[in-house]
């Protein structure tokens, strides 16, 4: 039988704001433990959580970058269960008015492009950690994470295989960041990923029957166990068994997913509105004022670049995965001219690409800026650098010599275009290489590449290329 | 002296006829003297309460000079007060000291009030007769057979036996007002959002409000001014612009439109004694020019099942965070985290606040929701739709606070519903979010004290303080003392 599979993320994104959802304490990673949680976090008898505003105000950039209803008026609700880090003994959530739905988010997988369907995207608050190490057989309370601001955003059942999956999170990662809503550190549990996988015969209708995977904190983790649980659930269902639903964990050692709870063990929550919060109402004024201070998003701008500079798909993606990579490019080609755009976009991708990811460093702490790129590409549109007298120019950038035009000074790397001076040189370089000579008269296309190579050799690399090219072809009466 | 209005302890301080210390004194003496007897108080710490005092007396020699500067007061052990053991009344909080003082308290610091402890109180304000109190019932003064009413009746017993000049009190379903009757002294809750909730531990979060106890009207709006007020760490408190609750004492009652709902004086329960005297009552406002009018609350029956929803639901939750985890009392010995979490909670807790918490875990379960708690929350609308549509005919809504006098403990203690009964007239006060007011009215025949209830539209403070005050001009049963305590 051909199986299909089908798959729902939970995203909860924390949100950048520098304090706590419901309190003033700081939302910053990695303090002492509970140093970071004030008389509201520990949920001290008789105190009250107060909404911070730039919460929402991220929840409503998001809602606007991804096309989606914003709820004027949504609801704080309270999911009650005992755990020792919930401090008191509930969450403050949204359930049935959340303030964001039906939005949607496009992928891209192997060129095909698709649209994802955003449930809900709903505010609420972290707990806290358990700490089961160093404490000698008891568990340690840590609340500094307890009030943080999450934003939880839910997809319809809508990708089809673990790169849909993967895609969208990315695609979700990239705008979240690119908006300034989440830092997107998954290390730190900033973008953490819950994956509703099941199966279904193709061509049946109805879903099949849901496992949810837990907490994935990377993009490799998400597809190692979507994969690992797809496979398993077609093999239970083939062997003759029953998927039953539950909450599963992903183990990145062994690759594979083990069961947390089953239904039967699921809360029941009882949720309620709170009633130490209002009802949240949006100013629309408030939302138009945000709404005008979006930024350019991924979409959009690599539409654009596809149309404005003639880049490929590849390229607008690959420039529009960072903001702040396609800031570096947008900013290089005001410089350089947009006539110059794909040349930027190719160094980009090559030679700035490269030193990054071996130097493991972020384009904005490159040594490298937009100014010094742009004059170099300058100086291979005028004909001064040769693509490759440029690579060395772009070494000496890197490494900080100083501007361009000093590099090629000091390093000697100006082009060769007196064609007396390369006429000399090709004269000399066919007078010892008869044996092209004679191929290439005998038909032999490749030796007249051989020749332009030993002309470029004996030139240092420097002469010009089409210079070259077009001296040789006179000089063999081709 | 100790029958002397806050009008007069100001008066007296201002002009030096006697210091804060002096004043705090005498009170600590007659509480040291009579708290035995009647058990209002859980803490009285003589030392803070007179480094408050002195505090208040440095601040009067340094020149400033403002009205209830010096005077004390005792707070409901259901305010965090700073350094000071606030238990609500529960042994889940018999150790906690809080370390923040609640929005209400630091007002009153502010304004130079010195607290004289901490009064007794029904466990997490659960109970209508101080029975539930884990610190042990609160006599009243008139008769010590007798329950002071609850929740707050150990601040009513206090003022009551003038063990305090005045004291805070809470509202839930009518935690003021109905100690404040049985009690025979002065309560009133404000509308929902007037005084902020910020550290006032948490019962009904939608109904719980703050509000000051005291022998006369005119004492509780002067406290009023001191403790109303918004509070940006309170979500639910109201911004509004500073109102002086004194402002119109002193107005004539002449064509004040009173209302009086039938639905008051036709319930079952309702004993001959207290309808007697809200009559005499009626006469009283009558002879002062008011106008009485019959109006009509026909959901008010509802009030007491829709309350016992939705309190109890808000309940179940904001308790959750006693869990024996980061303080209060945590069992001592367990096996795992569940058997830590059932044991701390069921030695904890009372009986009222178990049954409580499983009525409210019970509404708000999956599949009950719907039928319990929204159409709870759907008549509580339609309630508070038959209060405005009354006010379009009245000023102010009169009838009893308590359908009988004070009753003996132990005679309702096992029946639960009988208990909840006695709060027939305030409950939907809450539910509809008004001001409601208890001054005295009157005796039984065995001399326990009656109380009549006033009830405004929104924000109608100052108009409910008025009435009261005009007729405690017109009557002195706010001035008695029960014999035995002058």
């Amino acid at each position: 039988m051909k199986w299909e599979t089908v798959i729902g993320l939970e995203v909860h994104t924390q949100l950048t704001t520098h304090s706590k959802v419901f309190s003033g304490s700081s939302t910053a990673f990695g303090a002492e433990p509970n140093t970071q949680a004030s008389a509201v976090d520990i949920a001290l008898p008789g105190v009250l959580p107060v909404l911070n505003k730039g919460a929402v105000e991220r929840a409503i950039k998001f809602g606007l970058a991804v096309g989606a209803t914003i709820n004027r008026v949504n609801i704080f609700d309270r999911k009650n269960y005992f755990y020792p880090d919930l401090p008191k003994g509930y969450q403050i959530s949204q359930l049935a008015k959340p303030i964001i739905e039906f939005g949607s988010l496009k992928i891209n997988v192997d060129g095909e492009e698709k649209t994802i369907r955003i449930t809900r995207a709903h505010m609420e608050e972290d707990a806290g950690k358990s700490l089961h190490e160093d404490f000698h057989g008891m568990t340690g309370i840590d609340l500094n994470r307890a009030g943080t601001p999450l934003l939880e955003i839910v997809s319809e059942p809508d990708m089809r295989s673990s790169a849909e999956a993967v895609a969208y999170a990315r695609a979700l990662h990239n705008l979240v960041t690119w908006i300034g809503i989440c830092d997107g550190n998954m290390q730190e549990g900033s973008f953490r990923v819950d994956a509703n996988v099941s199966v279904r015969p193709v061509g049946q209708a109805e879903f099949g029957t849901r496992r949810e995977i837990k907490n994935l904190n990377s993009f490799r983790f998400l597809q190692q166990a979507i994969d690992y649980e797809v496979r398993w659930q077609i093999e239970t269902l083939e062997d003759g068994g029953r998927v039953q639903q539950a909450t599963v964990l992903f183990d990145p050692e062994t690759g594979e997913t083990r069961m947390m709870r089953s239904k039967e063990d699921a809360h029941d929550y009882r949720y309620f509105p709170d009633p130490d919060l209002l009802p949240v109402k949006l100013d629309e004024s408030w939302i138009e004022s945000i709404r005008a201070a979006m930024p350019e998003l991924p979409q959009a701008m690599r539409e654009r670049f596809q149309r404005e500079y003639g880049l490929s798909v590849y390229d607008a993606t690959s420039l529009t995965s960072q903001l702040d990579a396609a800031r570096f490019f947008t900013d290089t080609v005001s410089l350089a001219g947009e006539a110059q755009a794909k040349l930027v976009a190719n160094w980009m991708q090559g030679e700035v690409s490269a030193n990054l990811n071996r130097e493991e460093k972020n384009i904005v702490d490159a040594p490298i800026t937009p100014g010094l790129l742009a004059d170099l590409i300058k100086r291979i549109a005028d004909g001064t650098l040769s693509g490759k007298l440029a690579k060395q120019a772009f070494e000496g950038l890197w490494a900080g010599e100083g501007g361009v035009d000093a590099i090629i000074e000091a390093r000697g790397l100006k082009q060769m275009s007196d064609s007396g001076a390369i006429e000399k040189i090709v004269d000399e370089v066919l007078a010892a290489n008869q044996k092209s000579v004679e191929e290439f008269r005998a038909g032999k296309e490749k030796a007249f590449n051989a020749l332009v190579g030993q002309v470029m050799k004996a030139s240092k690399g420097k002469a010009n290329p089409a210079q070259v090219n077009e001296i040789l072809k006179r000089k063999l009466g081709a | 002296m100790i029958n002397s209005s806050l009008k007069t302890l100001s008066a007296m301080l201002a002009d030096k006829k006697i210091s804060a210390v002096e004043l705090a004194a005498r009170y600590l003496d007659r509480i040291d003297a009579l708290n035995p007897r009647l058990n209002a108080f859980i803490t009285v710490d003589r030392e803070k309460t007179l480094v408050e005092a002195r505090a208040a007396d440095a601040r009067r020699a340094a020149g400033e000079d403002i009205n209830m500067l010096g005077i004390p007061i005792a707070h409901k052990d259901i305010f965090c007060t700073d350094g000071w053991l606030t238990t609500c009344g529960s042994k889940m909080l018999g150790n906690f000291i809080a370390p923040y003082d609640a929005t209400v308290i630091s007002k009153f610091k502010q304004a130079g009030m010195v607290s004289l402890g901490k009064t007794n109180m029904d466990e997490f304000a659960m109970g209508s007769s101080n029975e539930t109190s884990y610190f042990g019932p609160v006599k009243n003064p008139w008769d010590e057979a007798a329950v002071p009413g609850g929740s707050s009746g150990g601040s009513a017993a206090a003022v009551a036996a003038r063990l305090a000049p005045a004291a805070t009190g809470t509202d839930t379903g009518g935690s003021i007002r109905q100690p404040a009757a049985l009690c025979g002294i002065s309560g009133l809750k404000p509308t929902y959002g007037i005084c902020s909730r910020y550290g006032m531990i948490a019962f009904a979060s939608s109904l719980d409000q703050a509000g000051p106890m005291a022998p006369t009207a005119e004492d509780c709006a002067l406290l009023m001014n001191v403790m109303a007020g918004f509070d940006e760490r309170d979500s639910t408190s109201l911004e509004r612009e500073k109102e002086d609750y004194t402002r119109d004492l002193d107005k004539p009652l002449a064509g004040l439109k009173i209302g009086l709902p039938k639905e008051f004086f036709f319930t079952e329960g309702l004993s001959a004694e207290v309808a007697q005297k809200i009559d005499g009552a009626i006469a009283e406002f009558k002879k002062l020019g008011a106008q009485m009018v019959e109006v009509s609350l026909p959901n008010m029956g509802l009030s007491v099942p829709v309350y016992y929803v939705l309190a109890p639901a808000e309940a179940s939750s904001n308790l959750s965070r006693f869990d024996g985890v980061r303080y209060g009392h945590r069992t001592a010995e367990y096996r795992d985290l569940l058997d830590m979490y059932e044991k701390t909670r069921a030695e904890g807790f009372g009986a009222e606040v178990k049954r409580r918490i499983m009525i409210g875990t019970y509404v708000l379960s999956h599949g009950y929701y719907d039928a319990y708690y929204l159409q709870a929350q759907k008549i509580r609308r339609l309630i508070a739709a038959d209060f405005a549509a009354a006010f379009k005919q009245c000023d102010v809504i009169l009838g009893p606070t308590s359908p009988t006098p004070a009753f003996n403990a132990g005679e309702k203690a096992s029946d639960p519903v009988a208990m909840y009964l006695s709060d027939i007239y305030t409950i939907a006060v809450n539910l509809a979010g008004l001001p409601g007011m208890s001054i005295p009215c009157g005796f039984s025949n065995d001399g326990r004290p009656i109380g009549v209830q006033l009830i405004g539209d929104l924000f109608s403070e100052a108009r409910l303080l008025n009435a009261a005050h005009q007729y405690q001009l017109n009557t002195d049963w706010h001035t008695r003392i029960p014999e035995g305590l002058k």
